[in-house]
């Protein structure tokens, strides 16, 4: 019934003009003080609340907000030094406040993510008395505050259904993601770390440091081994999980064997220990002085062998994580494999297939095609898999000559690990910590971007329905 | 003839197999076991716990009253249990809410508001940790469990595709009945889609519930005050807070871990079934 309204409307800045040109003198009135067409209409309730929301708006502004505004925009992130000053009239030493980029900065995003949200209700508001406008000069009536509540309920159910979640998200997602993608921009580090010192932007420079090669100053070399270690990583962790889990899983459904229940309880207790527990266990059996090397009596530093580009480690580290991971595949694998249609094996059967050629011509080409999606979308979290390497190696052995080079970077850091190294370190570099997450942005983003064409390619595919 | 070879075939490859299952069976419970036993193990308060088999070999409970006694355990644990109940309720309701909109709403936004999300979704959530604990500082929230629900519940809108996958497959033919009938969108939200989606409901309540006992990053950056921690953040600085106090509490985390394993355990073994279906939804809507 709507559809004929949702299809297509002229974009915000023409529908803005032509409510300015053709609208009511109420309507262009309300461009400048919200919520008088609604009022004058009689809407009381509607026009007070939009009269109230842009009172607040401009205390919010004059008050607090505007200072931070202008300082976005003219670019300025504080001048005044604090510390100690020379007042030549006393002839003393004073203490002087002066700015705080950082909060400057964050203040400066709050107050230009609540413009943005304060232009949104401007526009609605402008909107809502054009509409008045419109219902006046064909003759109906006017919604009054009761059709209002109705039409929330129903057409526009999705307002009350999306305005509490989106809050949470502005508040504790949009904001500090604007204000971390800025960072990158500046040179907030240690010797810029406020209050005390200022810092500044600083265009692409963190990019420009972090790409090239330059003699001591460039971290590219570091950044492409940390990359391509997060890359083999990332597949050796999904690939390893998946398989094992699904061998598993095609184990304990074979026919014959019995307990299956049992099989599965005994694997997935594994899933219900916290992983941080298990994995610090786990740090503890293979430390150098560990449980593993007092039981094989030997001395290996399986979390710590720098040799071979750390290759011990790496090693370890993916096999913990098969210990961790496999439950979850195998749980989600014996779900799937309940619902293989029975057909599919009859027919194998009956043209004398064998039990290596139905698990590669029907189980795992069925798997493959129902757990696509979910891979990619494991290959993305372990690409981020900030616990286990944390835990087990803090991202460590230390590794001067291939990282180092105050990359701050470790042996088997991984690109979010050396992230959280950078901004929690003691001589943190949130700046170039940004630059990181950008690229984690853009990395996760292009591969979610091939799953969902992938998936939506699959959806008009019927191969396996 | 060959009936019995087969036979024989397929007893041999059952043994074959149940000698897999129990090596791997093994393999898998062997940490649980050990930890169960540093658990209960009785160890003098400097004795170093890196030998498999100590000189006292008994068990007890001494573990369990130094953690009740010398740390603050329970109250750790009423607050996880507090920040669990209150961001599961609150995340498991958003989730929902912004799943109905945008799997079964139709409006001009829908779209762009999914694309939207799912590209916040991508920026790694470490990376605006120290904004948010500002923003937090900012509001007067440091240090309180109350920033911990927000922060836990906030980004709840962002893993709305498992639940929104699926919505999609539930019939349209009965809400349309309904709404012929003159039901409005939120009694269809409640009376008609809420009981057909018990399984991703009980799903979302889990995930959101367990992910709290497992955090201690966020934990870390936003509360510094002891009595306010989390059991996660509690246990992590056990035994990592200074050099040595690994090997004097590492007993005492062992019984700690359990705790919370036989909570997560519990919770996990009763609503097994629902998990299941949760996942495998999610996987095979994307």
């Amino acid at each position: 019934m709507e559809k004929g309204i949702s299809k297509r409307k002229p974009n915000v800045f023409k529908r803005l003009f032509f409510a300015f040109k053709n609208g009511s003198y109420a309507t262009r009135l309300s461009f400048l003080v919200m919520g008088f067409g609604q009022i004058v209409r009689g809407q009381l309730v509607k026009g007070v609340a939009y009269f109230l929301f842009q009172t607040a708006f401009a205390l919010y502004t004059i008050l607090f907000g505007g200072r931070y505004i202008g300082h976005l925009f003219s670019g300025d992130l504080g001048r005044r030094v604090s510390g100690e000053q020379w007042n030549e009239a006393l002839q003393i030493f004073e203490k002087v406040s002066g700015d705080n980029s950082f909060l400057i900065l964050l203040y400066g995003v709050v107050s230009l993510v609540i413009t943005c949200v304060f232009l949104v209700v401007w526009a609605m508001n402008v909107f809502g008395s054009r509409e008045n406008d419109l219902r006046l000069e064909r003759g109906q009536s006017l919604s009054d505050f009761r059709m209002d509540v109705r039409s929330l309920l129903n057409e526009k159910f999705y307002i009350p259904l999306l305005i509490l979640p989106f809050i949470g998200l502005l508040v504790f997602t949009v904001m500090p993601l604007i204000f971390m993608v800025l960072i990158a921009f500046t040179n907030y580090d240690y010797a810029h770390t406020p209050p005390g010192k200022l810092f500044d932007w600083v265009g692409f420079d963190n990019f420009r440091s972090m790409f090239s090669l330059a003699n001591g100053a460039g971290f590219a070399l570091v950044f492409l081994r940390v990359l391509l270690w997060t890359f083999v990583w990332a597949f050796f962790a999904t690939f390893t999980n998946y398989f094992l889990g699904l061998v598993i899983a095609l184990l304990i459904h074979k026919k014959g064997i019995r307990l299956k229940a049992l099989w599965r309880t005994l694997f997935v207790v594994a899933i219900a220990i916290p992983q941080f527990v298990t994995l610090l266990l786990m740090q503890k059996i293979l430390d150098g002085d560990g449980i593993l090397n007092k039981i094989l009596g030997t001395n290996i530093l399986w979390l710590a062998d720098q040799r071979y580009f750390s290759l011990l480690p790496r090693l370890m580290i993916i096999l913990v994580n098969i210990w961790i991971g496999v439950p979850y595949t195998l749980l989600m694998c014996s779900g799937i494999l309940l619902n293989v249609p029975a057909d599919y094996y009859e027919a194998a059967r009956i043209d004398g297939a064998s039990a290596v050629q139905i698990f590669f011509k029907i189980t795992l080409p069925y798997m493959m095609h129902i757990t696509a999606p979910y891979l990619i979308t494991q290959f993305v979290g372990n690409i981020n898999n900030f616990n286990v390497i944390w835990l087990l190696t803090g991202g460590g052995p230390v590794d001067n000559v291939y990282y180092g080079g105050g990359s701050q970077a470790q042996s088997t850091d991984l690109l979010v690990t050396w992230l959280y190294r950078l901004t929690t370190d003691r001589n943190p570099k949130y700046n170039v910590a940004s630059v990181i997450g950008i690229v984690i942005f853009v990395i996760s983003a292009v591969l979610s971007l091939i799953t969902f064409n992938r998936a939506s390619a699959t959806k008009s595919e019927d191969a396996f329905q | 003839m060959t009936g019995t070879l087969l036979k024989i075939r397929r007893r041999m490859s059952n043994i074959f197999v149940y000698a897999l299952l129990i090596t791997l069976g093994v393999l898998w419970v062997l940490p649980i076991v050990y930890l169960v036993y540093t658990a209960f193990r009785v160890t003098p308060s400097t004795g170093i716990i890196n030998t498999l088999f100590p000189d006292d070999l008994r068990l007890g409970v001494s573990n369990f009253s130094r953690l009740l006694g010398d740390t603050m355990f329970l109250r750790w644990l009423r607050n996880t249990l507090l920040v669990a109940v209150s961001s599961c309720a609150l995340t498991t309701v958003f989730i929902l809410m912004v799943s109905y909109a945008l799997s079964r709403l139709r409006f001009r936004l829908r779209r762009p508001i999914m694309n939207v999300l799912l590209v916040l979704g991508m920026f790694p959530g470490f990376m605006s940790m120290i904004a948010v604990y500002f923003i937090l500082k900012a509001m007067g929230l440091t240090n309180s469990l109350l920033a911990l629900v927000m922060v836990y519940s906030g980004g709840a809108a962002l893993s709305y595709y498992i639940c929104k996958g699926f919505f999609d497959t539930v019939p349209r033919a009965m809400e349309e009945a309904a709404i012929l009938d003159g039901a409005s969108q939120p009694i269809v939200f409640w009376k008609i889609i809420m009981p057909m989606a018990k399984p991703i409901i009980v799903y979302t309540i889990l995930t959101s519930f367990i992910s709290p006992w497992c955090d201690f990053i966020f934990v870390n950056t936003i509360i510094s005050d002891r009595a306010k921690y989390t059991v996660a953040l509690g246990l992590y600085k056990m035994i990592n807070a200074e050099k040595n106090s690994f090997n004097d509490n590492f007993t005492t985390f062992c019984a700690g871990a359990l705790v919370v394993g036989a909570i997560i355990v519990t919770l996990f073994m009763s609503m097994q079934k629902y998990y299941v279906e949760g996942i495998t939804a999610g996987a095979v809507k994307g």
